[in-house]
Order: C-alpha cells, then structure tokens, then sequence
C-alpha cells in the first residue's frame, strides 16, 4: 500500500470519479444481462416494460418475483463483502484479511445452522431475524480471534491473526458438520446449500431484512474513512497522530463484522469477495479509503452479480452456488497475491 | 524440555534428543492398546457383539451366524481400514514435518488430502466404474498435484517456504479444490456417491478396498522407516544435512513420494481427514524425542490408535447415527493447531 505521491489529490479525486463511473456503467450492464438470463428466455423491451409495470401476469412472476430480488441481494451482499473486506485490510494492516480467510463468515453461519436446527425454518424462522443472530455468532468468533491472536507486548500480529482464523475456521466446520448429521432431510438440503454460499434468500423478504443493514452500515463505513486511513499507518504512527488507536479499532471491526454478519445470514458463506475486490479497488483508486471503500462497494457487487448470473445460467436448469463461482474466481487470486506478499 | 531441546539442536555436533526406552515401551504398549482398540471397534457398535464371539469368529468362522457375518464383512475391514488410514496420515505428517522443518506440516493443511479428493470427484464424474486399484492410483497423483501447487506457489514468493504461507496456500488451494470439485459434483449430479470424502469416515470399508490399499501403504511405512535416518538428518536443517553428506533434495524427493502414497492411499480408502498427521508427530517427538528411526514407528502406531479410537467414538456418540470422524478428529485437532500457532519456538 504504497500511497502514489505522483498523483496530486485533485487529479486523484478525479480519477477515482471517473473510475466508479465506470464502474457503475459495467453494475448497469451487468444488471440488464442478469436480469435477461435465466431458464426462460425474455427480450430487453420486455423487461423493461415489465419493470415498470407493463408486462403480462408471467413475465411479472418471473422478473419481479424471482429474478430481481435475487440480482438485488447479490449486488448487496457483494458490497457489504467488499467494504467489511476493506475494512479488515485497513485495520489489521493485512492485505490477506478477509472476513472468510478469518473466519467470521463461519461464525455467523454456525449460529444461523444453529438457529435452523432448533426452531425449523417453515415455522417461526422470520428473515429479520437471521442477521442478529447472524451478528451474534459473528460477533463471538471475532471477539474469540481478536484475543486468541492477541499476545501482550506484541499486540496484533497479521500473520498469527491469519493462522489463528484458518484454525478457528476448521473447528467451526467441524462443528457444523458434527451439527448437520442431527439435521432432517429437509433441513439437511437447505443447510447443505446454504454452506456452499448459494444466495437462497431469493424472496424480497430477505432485500427488506438486509437492507437496513445496509444504508446503516455502508454510510457509516465511508463516513470513517479518514479514521481508517490514520489506522493503517500503523499503531505507533497512528497513536502519534492523536487518534485513540484501541477504540477506532474496536468500532471498525465491529462495522466490518456487522456487514459481513448480515450478508451471511441472506446470502450465505460467500468466501473472497472481501479479499479481491478491495484490491483491485486499491490499485485502481489507490490505497485513500475515502475512495477505496466506495469503489470496492461497487466492485463486489459487481463480482457477486456476475458469480450468480454465471452459477445460474452455466450448467442450467440446475443451479451452482455463487460461493463455489467466487471461489473458483477468488482463490487463483488470492494465491496470487501471496506469492507476491512477504507474509 | 524445550530448552534440553533448544541445546540440543543449537550445538554444533548433531547430537539429538532420543528416549529408546521409552519409545520401545511406547511401541509394544501402543501395539497392545491397538489390539484391545480394534478389538472394541468389532465388538461395539449399533449392534453389540460380545467378544468372546468375535474370538470365536476369528478362530472358528461359521457364515450360517448373522454375527459372524457382521464381524466379518463390516467391522473387521472397518477396524483395519482405521488403523491403516490413521498410520498414513500420522506417518505422513511426521515425513514432512521432519524434512521441511514446518510445524505446521499436515497433509490436510497444505492442501494433499484436497488435491487427493478432487481427483476421486473427477474420477466418479469422467470415469464411473474404474476399479478401485486405479482410483488408488488417481488419488495419489491427486495428492503430488494438490502439494505441487501448494509448494510451487509458495516458493514464488521472497522469502520461501515459510510455514504460514504454505499454511494460508493450502488454505486456499483447498478451498479452491473444494469449490471445483462440489462445482463438478453438482453438474454431473454425484453428490451423493462424494459426501463421504468431504467429511471422512470409514465406514465404507471393504476387503476389496484394503486388499488394494494395505500392500501399498505398509511398503510406504516401510520405506519411511529406510528413510528415517536421513529425515533426522534433514530434520537438524539443510546446511548440517549436507555437511554430514546427505543428498537433501534426492531425499527430500524419496520423502515427496511416501508422502503421496500414504496421503493418496489413506484418502481413497477414507476420504479427507486432517489434522491426524499434525497432531501425532508433534505428540510423539514429545514423548520420545526427535530422532525419527522412533518417531516414524511410533507415529504409525499411535495414528492408528487415535484413528481406532476416534471412529469408535464417532459410532458410540449418537447411535445409531454415526458423527463424522473427520469432525470429531477437528475438534481435538483445531485447539492444537491455535496453539501451535501461538507458540514462538518451536523446535523439530
């Protein structure tokens, strides 16, 4: 993260508007190309026209009903990935963080399985439910990685920060699998995909449940930007700055933390987003959060949107699981950029 | 001990740390132990056989008795498959540990047993019906692709091999072989046959399978055991190991191999089950000291023991519903792991 003294702040901010624009242009054509694939096929008029309105009782079902809650949720799920991605870069100096890598993806996943095996879903489960319980188990497994990686006198170490997540990673799936065994059938399959990172919450429901998640947390991200951007000179320099390193550090991750919790819960455990997206982001605006976290916003959405419409679309009529498309696209990556990084 | 150890491995002349005693007492009690285990393994179960029957279906075997015949088709070669499968992978992990000086070393870790189990999806999807010997030979060359990419990325980047990054590649190498294999395994609609070697377990077991895999898996033990002393060697670093005059890197690729035979082996009998190969080298340097014409015994016996044990456990937990034994291995495995991760010095 090297800042790019070369560029001036003004041709930076310009840069980076022009960047996000065309960031935002590929979002849009990306959104007209899913919500134009699919098992049935439907010419762009009609969508269009059905959109706003316009169209006949089936084309309604299919565009309104289940294609676009579908496109909004991966395009959420992908932001709050990306951002919380970046968050965690920031905060532990880590370009190698993530909230899949650390393992608080499968927190939040093994209280949600959890939830699903003592309250069956068709009864009582309620949509608005699942990210608190989702922020809970999340919460608890970060809190446990923070203090496991934690070592007085040396503080955070990266790279123990990452061994002790892959750790804490494989017991949780232990777990998990220990806990699906007991499952039904029925509760079995829906675990099972959930896992996999399959975006099942393709009701409109679940958009209403993430989105306050989203317009709180997103904002609020943003608005910390300058925060994030001290936090990452380090905590020497950054404790000489002024700024008061524990508290900003602790309200970050718990930012982080919430965002990757509620995406959890309605889209399941989807690895790598938070771990590519801020990079490209940063090599295409540079490492200022104030651009960098917007322009990683739109680049995860962007990569979950293009996963699931690939997962949907590629071996059709059955369906791959977005999280198995990310990460066939995010682990090459991620290899990648280890053999370049002097963990 | 650690600074015995420390001293030890810092003085110039390799002079190690070993307990031939207690490494013998290890060998003939941990052999006893595994007869009793695997004794219990047959006995115990969903349905409860006393063992005086199964001494009598071992001596006088009477195919008229529902019993005899449990004994005989299920739980002996589930109780062999156990003990073979938890020899491997602790021999495994020994190996590397030894050679590459990584305590972090496991097969399950640096993405072998991954590698291992995406080539059996391949197999189940591209070539139903191949015989079991050459399903074997798919998984062992599963088990070099999955390393070779773990190893070959790692030494791009500066500064080497060091234990994390081989550690966070497997990670991924895995996950990505994870996510490619359930990508195939959906399209080509063979979950079901696949979720066993996801989750491990032994249960599958047949003559068959340990007819094909047990000829292969004592040879690589024994082989390991041929090797042991310049693994010791190697053990102490490559500078000492050539100056003593071994040929580290003929070595180290001898070493490769059983790596891959035992890994691949084990996998293809019971799927990919991690952590044994970690936690058994560490607990048998412990126990004896660091000389591995006695670590590589003892970790094949005790391996097996735990495998006995654990998939004994994993039947008696919740019958009739057996837990996975990879699972139940994770959860005395993934707290060792934090702790290695933690320790600062460690010492091979």
């Amino acid at each position: 993260m090297q800042p790019q003294q070369a560029l001036s702040e003004k041709a930076r901010s310009r840069r980076a508007v022009l960047v996000m624009s065309a960031l935002g242009a590929f979002l849009l054509v990306m959104f007209i190309v899913a919500i134009n694939s699919g098992e049935i096929r439907l010419g762009p008029w009609q969508v269009i026209k059905t959109l706003f309105g316009f169209g006949d009782a089936r084309q309604q079902l299919v565009i309104i009903d289940f294609r676009l809650p579908r496109i909004v949720i991966s395009m959420l799920i992908g932001a709050c990935f990306a951002v919380s991605g970046c968050i965690l870069q920031g905060i532990t100096r880590n370009a190698l963080a993530d909230s899949g890598i650390l393992g608080i993806n499968a927190g939040a996943g093994l209280v949600v399985v959890l939830y699903v095996y003592l309250f069956p879903l068709k009864t009582s489960a309620s949509p608005f439910m699942m990210p608190f319980l989702a922020l809970f188990g999340a919460g608890v497994t970060a809190l446990l990685i923070y203090m496991l990686a934690f070592k007085r006198h040396q503080g955070l170490s990266p790279i123990r920060l990452l061994l002790v997540g892959i750790g804490v990673q494989a017991g949780i799936s232990a777990a998990m699998i220990i806990l699906t065994i007991r499952l039904d059938p029925n509760q079995f399959q829906f675990v099972q995909v959930w896992i996999a990172g399959s975006i099942w919450g393709t009701k409109w429901d679940f958009v209403f449940a993430h989105l306050p998640w989203f317009l709180i947390l997103v904002p609020l991200a943003f608005s910390k930007a300058k925060t994030l951007n001290i936090l990452s000179l380090g905590e020497q320099t950054a404790t000489g700055l002024g700024a008061p390193v524990e508290k900003d550090r602790l309200i970050m991750l718990a930012v982080a933390v919430g965002l990757a919790a509620s995406s959890v819960a309605v889209g399941g455990g989807i690895g790598f987003v938070g771990l590519v997206a801020p990079h490209l982001a940063r090599r295409l605006v540079g490492p200022q959060h104030q651009f960098s976290l917007p322009a990683s916003a739109l680049i995860g959405a962007l990569l979950v949107l293009v996963a699931d419409t690939i997962g949907r679309t590629i071996s059709s009529p059955s369906e791959i699981a977005t999280g198995i498309v990310v990460a066939v696209i995010g682990a090459p990556y991620f290899l990648y950029l280890l053999s370049r990084s002097r963990v | 001990m650690s600074s015995e150890l420390e001293q030890a491995s810092s003085a110039s002349a390799p002079k190690l740390k070993s307990r031939p005693v207690a490494a013998s007492l290890i060998i003939i009690g941990g052999l006893i132990a595994l007869a009793l285990g695997m004794a219990a393994s047959i006995a115990f179960g969903a349905k409860q056989i006393p063992l005086s029957m199964v001494w009598e279906s071992l001596t006088h075997f009477n195919p008229d008795s529902s019993e005899h015949q449990i004994i005989h088709e299920l739980r002996m070669p589930r109780a062999l498959a156990a003990a073979l499968v938890g020899a491997g992978f602790a021999v495994a992990g020994a190996i590397m540990q030894g050679m590459t000086r990584n305590p972090l070393a496991d097969s399950g870790l640096l993405g072998i047993n991954a590698g291992a189990a995406f080539a059996m999806v391949l197999c189940f999807a591209f070539l139903k019906g191949l015989p079991f010997l050459y399903l074997m030979f798919f998984s062992l060359a599963g088990a070099a692709f999955g390393a070779g990419l773990v190893f070959g990325i790692s030494s791009l980047a500066r500064g080497g091999l060091s234990p994390v990054r081989l550690a966070l590649a497997g990670a991924a190498v895995s996950a990505l072989l994870v996510a490619l294999g359930e990508g195939i395994s959906i399209h080509y609609n063979i979950g079901q046959d696949l979720a066993f070697f996801y989750a491990g377990g032994v249960a599958g077991a047949k003559w068959i399978h340990i007819k094909v895999v047990l000829p292969w898996v004592i040879a690589a033990l024994l082989g390991a055991m041929a090797l042991s002393r310049s693994i010791t060697l190697l053990s102490l670093g490559d500078d000492i190991a050539t100056g003593l005059g071994q040929r580290t890197r003929l070595v180290k690729i001898i070493g490769m191999i059983f790596v891959f035979v035992l890994a691949g082996a084990a996998v293809s009998l019971v799927g990919s089950i991690g952590f044994v190969g970690l936690i058994i080298p560490h607990l048998t340097r412990f126990l004896v000291g660091v000389d591995y014409r006695w670590v590589i015994p003892c970790s094949a016996i005790l391996g097996s023991l735990l495998m006995v044990t654990a998939d004994l456990s994993a039947r008696l937990v919740n019958p009739p519903a057996e837990t996975p034994v990879g699972a139940l291995i994770a959860v005395i495995g993934v707290p060792f792991f934090l702790y290695l991760a933690r320790k600062q010095r460690r010492e091979m």
